[in-house]
């Protein structure tokens, strides 16, 4: 149907998706101290090293803390501010929604920088406080859009029917409402994780040595060594997000957690 | 039968119930109004509706009926006026607490539960056991002629069986008034046919006040012990199907409600009695609607299909046209006349003769009289044009 350029064409651009991880994937496996492509001989050993160093462990330690708590917190605020755009109508709301969302805009280093003037001003500079306040901005925009998504997917009849059946405002909460907002909930939780646990160039800004994430680990082992243990972490960490999104799928159904698929 | 008249007379206005009224009523309101900004939904709406019985709030979209619904459901709050549900006011207190049973247009399954929670959601709301509450929903689902879905989720079943689960659910609880916003539009046809008359069976058996929302005239006619019809935010007429149907208080009402030819004809006042000329036919209406008509001003004469004959049958010509179409129907024939002199658009006559076609070919002249006293006349529209 495509025609021999077109399937060309279609694999060319594939190809170029999965050029970098294939690439990544292969030098991890470089016996060889040298981040080389395609490698010569073949070891693990890189895998070994990148698990054993220190300021990795601490990274996905700290990574975790701050993703933890940044997307639970944003989960929280923006769930609150979906309720109120969906739900209800007031003065200044497309401001509202326009200030929420403009993290989407202003440049991550810009908000990186921000808060560490903010952070040194208070004395918080070295706090993990100063990091997660960071990745909530930074994260809020998806996690206000997942939610608001699921609120407007769900038919405001079945709170109705609820209510007239004699359940209370909280119990329409507790048995309607969450439930059948779980995916979009667990789902914009998940993607603010995914994205805090990602997150570098504000990092960068905010995080002193004791309170790095992974990405600012990596990046400061990188301007020193250049052995393939950055690209034996890269693949762990391809193969841990697959597999927590197959967990999601699995449980959820991926399609209702990214919100891409309509549930009318 | 007195508040009836005094609610038609009111044509909607606020009226002082009788105690007979109030002591009767499962839900009543009083001059309840309801705006939305600049637009008003509901103005000054008083019904009383009877236990047991099945109200329909009838008209077109936008008329102010489901405003009123959800009045009684709480799910809106009235600017002005009073809503009773059982005797008591019900104003202030939130839906939950109103003991009213609700079906929805779509139905508002909870699709995360199974059939069974989902008939169940009221009675463990009510804090009803378990084996008493397993009872009481296999009870209501075979009520609604349901049973072995249990275990299922309501997108495995069909539209007609989602509704009979949207029914036992509100039934279950047994409310002190049911609710039903126009619970048949999402059925084909037949199926549409079959629930109406299984919902009414049920209804009377369990004697369950029910106030119906529906624009559709055929369907509000052939189910309602009472109707209420509903325009631009009032309540226009209340009364029984017979009533709405052959004794509307208004042009609207009377427009609304079934098939009706408007023709213009004469008023006449004789000993008290309006009579009204069209032709040679004089055919006596009801004096209530015309107070302000002087004798000899021209009115619009409301009749129905079946109450016009063609001449062959005897009596005075109230009308000559010519026939311009024939609409085969199986059990009669629809057929449409112009006499634009009378009647700005074409007289629709319904013949139960199976051979109408064939006797009354198109362009063929023929004279119409009029068989039945169940007329109404109206003051004429500013414009002729107009109807």
């Amino acid at each position: 149907m495509l025609g021999i350029a077109g399937t060309l064409a279609v694999l060319t651009i594939l190809g170029f998706v999965i050029l970098p991880a294939a690439v990544v994937t292969l030098a991890a496996f470089n016996d060889k101290a040298l981040l080389a492509f395609p490698p010569e001989s073949w070891s693990w050993r890189w895998f070994a090293k990148a698990l054993a160093y220190e300021d990795f462990r601490s990274g996905v330690r700290n990574g975790l803390i701050v993703a933890g708590w940044a997307s639970s917190i944003a989960l929280l605020v923006g769930t609150t501010f979906a309720f109120a755009l969906d739900r209800y109508s007031f003065p200044l709301k497309r401001t509202l929604e326009a200030v929420l969302l403009s993290s989407l805009i202003v440049p991550h280093f810009t908000i990186g920088l921000g808060f560490l003037i903010l952070a040194a001003q208070i004395g918080w500079a070295r706090g993990f406080a100063v990091v997660i306040a960071c990745h909530v901005v930074l994260v809020l925009p998806f996690v206000l859009r997942s939610v608001y998504v699921s609120l407007r997917n769900l038919d405001q009849k079945l709170e109705l029917a609820a209510a007239s059946l004699g359940a209370s405002p909280a119990r329409v909460l507790a048995t309607v409402t969450l439930p059948l907002l779980a995916p979009g909930l667990v789902g914009g939780w998940l993607l603010a994780a995914i994205l805090s646990f990602n997150e570098f160039t504000a990092s960068l800004f905010v995080t002193a040595q004791r309170t790095q994430t992974l990405p600012v680990a990596m990046y400061n082992y990188v301007r020193e060594y250049a052995d393939p243990s950055m690209a034996a972490l890269s693949v762990l960490y391809i193969v841990a997000t697959a597999t927590l999104l197959t967990l999601a799928n699995a449980y959820l159904g991926l399609g209702k957690v990214l919100n891409v698929e309509s549930r009318r | 039968m007195s508040s009836l008249a005094a609610e038609r007379r009111s044509n909607g206005r606020a009226v002082a119930p009788t105690t007979a009224d109030s002591d009767n009523a499962a839900v009543r309101l009083l001059g309840a109004s309801k705006r939305f900004g600049k637009v008003v939904a509901l103005d000054d709406a008083t019904l009383s509706i009877r236990r047991g019985e099945l109200m329909t709030l009838l008209g077109p979209s936008g008329c102010g009926k489901t405003t009123l619904l959800s009045l009684v459901a709480g799910f809106l709050v009235v600017d002005d006026g009073e809503i009773e549900i059982d005797g008591k006011r019900v104003n202030e207190i939130p839906t939950y607490k109103r003991e009213i049973g609700l079906m929805f247009q779509n139905y508002a399954l909870f699709p995360h539960m199974s059939i069974a929670d989902n008939v169940g959601y009221g009675l463990r709301m009510r804090g009803i056991a378990k084996p008493d509450l397993k009872r009481r929903v296999a009870e209501a689902l075979s009520l609604v002629r349901l049973t072995g879905v249990e275990d299922r989720r309501p997108h495995q079943l069909s539209g007609g069986q989602q509704q009979r689960v949207a029914l036992a659910r509100a039934l279950v609880v047994s409310p002190k008034v049911l609710l039903l916003d126009e619970p048949f539009s999402a059925l084909d046809r037949n199926l549409r046919a079959s629930m109406q008359i299984e919902i009414k069976e049920i209804q009377r058996q369990l004697g369950v006040t029910t106030i119906f929302v529906t624009h559709d005239q055929s369907e509000a006619l052939s189910m309602s012990d009472r109707i209420a019809v509903m325009f631009e935010g009032r309540i226009r007429q209340v009364g029984s199907p017979d009533e709405i149907y052959r004794r509307p208080a208004d042009r609207f009402v009377a427009s609304f409600v079934g098939d009706v030819n408007v023709l213009r004809g004469r008023l006449d006042r004789v000993d008290g009695q309006a009579i009204v000329t069209l032709g040679a036919a004089k055919i006596s209406v009801p004096t209530e609607p015309l107070a302000r008509v002087q004798s000899g001003d021209r009115v619009d004469l409301f009749i129905r299909p079946e109450q016009l004959r063609f001449a062959n049958a005897g009596g005075p010509i109230a009308v000559d046209g010519i026939v311009a179409a024939h609409i085969y129907q199986g059990g009669y024939v629809n057929l449409y006349l112009e006499a634009p002199e009378v009647c700005s658009s074409r007289i629709l006559v319904r013949s139960p003769e199976p051979d109408a076609i064939s006797r009354w070919p198109i362009g063929t002249r023929v004279g119409v009289s009029i068989a039945s006293s169940d007329a109404m006349a109206f003051e004429a529209e500013p414009s002729p044009q107009g109807v």
